[in-house]
């Protein structure tokens, strides 16, 4: 690899932590308005014009509260989970492809960090591992409700990860490929993939809920039962890191649908563009994508009450893997009467 | 047994329909139902900037009036001590002396005049009691305070001062006198 490329791909590993970063700051802002508007109230509106300081002053409060250890908590596992969770959210925006090549001064930069040709099984990992960020903080903090909180959210997202995989498995039967980047440009124009699998994106979708452990399955953090869950000994910018893991897993998962169901920076009527022109309005579409679904999100989380723990199990075990093993079987049958493999 | 109250309902344990048990309807109707708010008219008040208008029956902070040449109402006869339902009033009696005709409208009046706010529930019936219209109750709130003693409102919080009078006109009852 040459220099400039290595320079290059520095710079825009740095472009997009920043944004991740910014967005998943101002997804908390944007929560609270959200949620705001739901219940006909106004939202944060104190912290400089419409409150848009927000985030900076949240962020501020979190940074001077004593970072607290508790006496009996295992040290170093207790300053490791938070960095788990925080790294592995981030790191699954890595292999997203925002748009297409951007021509600038003569080299075309491409908007991806890595094109990993086993793009989405690198997300699904990072998923996994996600998990060891709640459950180690959940344990080293020695209290009950954390205990309870991390193996709440281990058990969910090892039983959602199954319907997930299956969803995935069917998108990447249609595509044939696994880089996200050969799945987006197989999405060309309006041909979108949840058109042909409208089952698997509602699978894929709940999936992804219960993966963020957001509402309506926040089974890990519920205030009524227990006290915040895996972070309830958690304070000050530790604390911070959960909070901001899951915003930025929001967007990554947001982002993660766009891409696998929504045609990413795909977008109808793109023949008639070229070019940068084409990539800057790819990256817009992907963008605008990616907010509608971290606001349907939210929508959903203002919505509805909370799941009980064994209704989650039964909807994930007996309702989600079956649908998406059927949906799996017939999109096989599907492909292989296409191809003529029973002729 | 007939039910009185009318509003008897029997309770259904019949199993849930396949639509029900999808979840995606009433998913999907719960969630327009929360769109269509986002739509709608918020009711706050933004308090530090729009302060909510009071009714105008509000019973505040008491006061007690002077009339218009500056002389206190009150006789103390005691009658809203006696009507006050949370024993908060206590009143001393003294009788005016000569050259002290531009303080006190009448031959008797309250020498001290305390109003426990703590122990004050402002039902207003003070108000009602009071043959010569010396006390009422006002839109100020009696504002809070780190010790208890200073909730003890003697004359000196209590009586208007004639610069700097308190509106009590939307609590005067018909028949009663016409200046404030």
């Amino acid at each position: 690899m040459v220099a400039s490329e290595i320079i290059e791909k520095l710079i825009f590993i740095f472009i997009l932590f920043a944004v991740t970063l910014g967005i998943a700051a101002y997804a908390t802002y944007f929560e609270r308005k959200v949620a705001a508007w739901f219940q006909d109230r106004i939202g944060p509106d104190r912290a400089g014009p419409f409150g848009i300081l927000q985030p900076l002053a949240d962020g501020a409060k979190l940074f001077f509260k004593e970072d607290f250890i508790p006496e009996r908590a295992e040290k170093w596992l207790f300053i490791l989970g938070p960095g788990i969770a925080m790294f592995t959210a981030l790191m699954t925006g890595s292999v997203i492809p925002w748009g297409k090549d951007l021509n600038l001064f003569g080299n075309s930069v491409q908007l991806q960090v890595a094109d990993v040709n086993i793009g989405i099984l690198f997300i699904m990992g990072f998923l996994s591992i996600g998990v060891y960020g709640i459950m180690i903080g959940g344990w080293a903090s020695n209290n009950k409700y954390s205990l309870f909180g991390a193996i709440r959210a281990s058990s969910q997202m090892i039983s959602y990860e199954l319907a997930m995989g299956i969803c995935v498995i069917t998108i990447v039967m249609l595509s044939g490929s696994l880089s996200l980047r050969n799945i987006v440009e197989a999405q060309h124009g309006m041909n979108w993939n949840v058109f042909y699998q409208p089952l698997a994106f509602v699978v894929f979708f709940v999936c992804a809920l219960a993966e963020t452990n957001r509402a309506p399955f926040d089974l890990p953090e519920c205030e009524s039962e227990l006290i915040g869950g895996y972070h309830t000994e958690y304070g000050s910018m530790k604390m911070g890191f959960y909070l901001f893991a899951e915003y930025v897993a929001l967007f990554t998962s947001s982002a993660v649908i766009s891409v696998l169901f929504f045609g990413g920076y795909n977008f109808p009527g793109m023949d008639y563009f070229s070019g940068n022109m084409l990539a800057i309005l790819g990256v817009l579409a992907m963008f605008a994508k990616t907010f509608f679904f971290v606001f349907v999100f939210m929508w959903i989380r203002w919505t509805l009450p909370r799941f009980r723990f064994d209704q989650l199990m039964h909807l994930g075990w007996k309702s989600l893997i079956p649908i998406s093993l059927i949906n799996l079987l017939i999109t096989g049958i599907v492909i292989a009467l296409k191809e003529g493999w029973f002729q | 047994m007939e039910s009185l109250s009318n509003r008897k309902k029997v309770v259904s344990n019949k199993e849930m329909t396949f639509m029900e048990r999808i979840y995606l309807p009433a998913i999907l109707s719960g969630m327009w139902i929360t769109f269509k708010h986002l739509f709608r008219k918020n009711n706050t008040t933004k308090y530090p900037e729009e302060v909510r208008e009071f009714a105008p029956v509000y019973r505040g902070q008491h006061v007690l009036k002077r009339d218009e040449k500056g002389r206190e109402n009150c006789t103390a006869c005691g009658l809203c001590a006696v009507a006050c339902p949370a024993e908060a009033i206590t009143m001393v009696a003294a009788e005016r002396n000569k050259g002290e005709e531009n303080l006190y409208r009448e031959e008797k009046y309250a020498e001290t005049y305390e109003i426990n706010m703590l122990r004050c529930i402002f039902c207003g019936l003070c108000e009602e009691a009071c043959p010569k219209e010396a006390i009422f109750l006002t839109d100020r709130i009696v504002p809070s305070n780190f010790e208890r003693g200073e909730f003890i409102y003697g004359k000196d919080r209590l009586v208007e001062s004639m610069t700097d009078r308190i509106d009590i006109t939307k609590r005067q009852h018909t028949g009663k006198r016409t200046e404030k």
